[in-house]
């Protein structure tokens, strides 16, 4: 359902993403780890164009974005299919955390006002911040910024979620509640490809992990290979040192 | 020294007051057609459309470079003899257009550092879900510039107030013509010039007031 073919992103003359090549199915859970600057966040960053690749071509269902010809309707309609959950959980400071869920809502996807409230009512039930639902982000702890940034995520109904190393920036206290949401949407098969260096929590959801060094895909499969019988000397000392 | 006439003094107050809505329309409608002007060009500034781009950055060069009095002069007396349709305009729409003008250019500069001045995760969140730039700007980018830069702007419409006195010279009477005809036929030029300063000094003083409550009112989304 989703096909990425020879994605490729240059610094200068740093090749930061080497030619992937992806497959993801419907409902497929997917977990990238690997050692820093290797690529993991650029390829997410790519995959809705944050960053813009150098070259390859990006499929969600019918719609086909190729680097060497997208033009600014393609990207648009690429991010339109994609949600996005940052590392610094980047909520719209001007809004609250209510408006977050239904800017796009409004703006982007022209439901009706009631419409997205109601929506956005619902997804603050179900991530337990009812009580914040007018509360500015400057006023929410990290734990609660993140629940909002992923709600925003929940609210666009992606075919695709892209999780940019989502507890990084958070203090340990707070990481919890952050992966039981993320667990949640996870048991309702919703498609997420997940930066992550918490490895239980890849092992634990994932239904496929991908090893990245160098700018590409060192290894793929099942948690249970990647984690416990790793093919390449990289994964396999990669794993080590995080343990 | 002679001691100041009080009577007269308080007798022209009300007299001066009488031209105040002038004073304040004049400078209300320069500092929304400024704002809208200013905003404008400074969006372009940020996204910098070709060609577009060289003739605001000359019309900014120009309006910041030159004396406002000078402006007001080429427009009033000077450009309807080039232009003849302009001939028939009053000094109250060339006051206008000239502090549109002229602070537009030094408005445009301050929304310009206030937009850049928005962190960069912000534009990536608006455009991650699937904003356009325009969207992002209107929605997300703006407002938060607005709050940057509104102190720099309520201190321009203060020095707007101010300018307006200048409309005096195309031969308005505003707060300093009525004031300049007053002291003409009374020769009591220190009080009459008295009275107007501390009659500008007022108003200025109510709108740092004002000033303070609308920081507070946009500082609300970052106050815990």
């Amino acid at each position: 359902m989703i096909s990425i073919r020879r994605l490729t992103k240059r610094y200068g003359t740093n090749t930061v993403l080497n030619a992937i090549d992806l497959d993801i199915s419907a409902g497929e859970r997917v977990a990238i780890i690997g050692p820093s600057g290797t690529g993991k966040s650029t390829l997410l960053r790519c995959l809705n164009y944050l960053d813009r690749p150098d070259g390859g071509v990006i499929r969600i269902g019918d719609l086909t974005v190729d680097a060497a010809t997208a033009r600014p309707a393609d990207i648009l309609a690429l991010r339109r299919r994609t949600a996005f959950v940052f590392q610094n959980y980047s909520l719209f400071a001007n809004k609250t955390a209510r408006e977050n869920i239904t800017e796009a809502l409004i703006t982007v996807q022209r439901k009706p006002r009631a419409d997205a409230n109601a929506r956005a009512d619902a997804i603050l039930r179900e991530i337990g911040l009812v009580d914040k639902a007018s509360a500015y982000p400057a006023a929410l702890s990290g734990g609660q910024q993140q629940r909002i940034g992923i709600g925003r995520a929940m609210a666009l109904d992606a075919s695709l979620m892209l999780f940019d190393e989502p507890t990084s920036s958070l203090d340990p206290e707070w990481v919890g509640e952050v992966l039981d949401l993320m667990r949640q949407l996870a048991s309702r098969r919703q498609t997420m490809l997940i930066v992550t260096h918490e490895m239980q929590f890849a092992r634990e959801i994932a239904d496929r992990v991908i090893f990245m060094d160098g700018g590409r895909i060192v290894e793929q499969g099942p948690p249970a290979q990647i984690f416990d019988a790793p093919q390449d000397k990289r994964t396999e000392s990669f794993l080590r040192r995080v343990r | 020294m002679r001691a100041l006439d009080l009577d007269y003094m308080l007798g022209l107050v009300p007299v001066i007051l009488g031209y105040v809505p002038l004073t304040i329309g004049m400078a209300l409608a320069a500092m929304v057609g400024a704002l809208i002007l200013a905003s404008l060009m400074a969006v372009e500034r940020v996204v910098r459309v070709p060609v577009l781009d060289l003739f605001v950055q000359l019309f900014i060069s120009f309006f910041r470079g030159t004396p406002l009095l000078v402006q007001l002069f080429l427009f009033y007396y000077g450009l309807p003899q080039i232009l003849p349709v302009l001939a028939g305009i009053n000094g109250v729409t060339a006051a206008i257009i000239g502090l549109t003008l002229h602070f537009s250019a030094y408005m445009a500069e301050s929304i310009r550092a206030a937009i850049l001045g928005v962190d960069r995760s912000q534009w990536e969140a608006a455009q991650a879900v699937g904003m356009t730039q325009t969207q992002s700007m209107r929605r997300i980018i703006l407002p938060q510039a607005a709050r940057v830069a509104a102190p720099t702007l309520v201190n321009y419409f203060i020095d707007m107030i101010k300018s307006t006195s200048l409309a005096f010279t195309l031969g308005v009477t505003e707060m300093m013509g009525a004031t300049q005809k007053e002291a003409a036929g009374s020769f009591l030029y220190f009080e009459a010039f008295l009275v107007v300063a501390v009659l500008y000094w007022a108003i200025v003083e109510m709108l740092s007031f004002l000033q303070k409550r609308l920081e507070r009112r946009l500082n609300k989304a970052l106050t815990r």
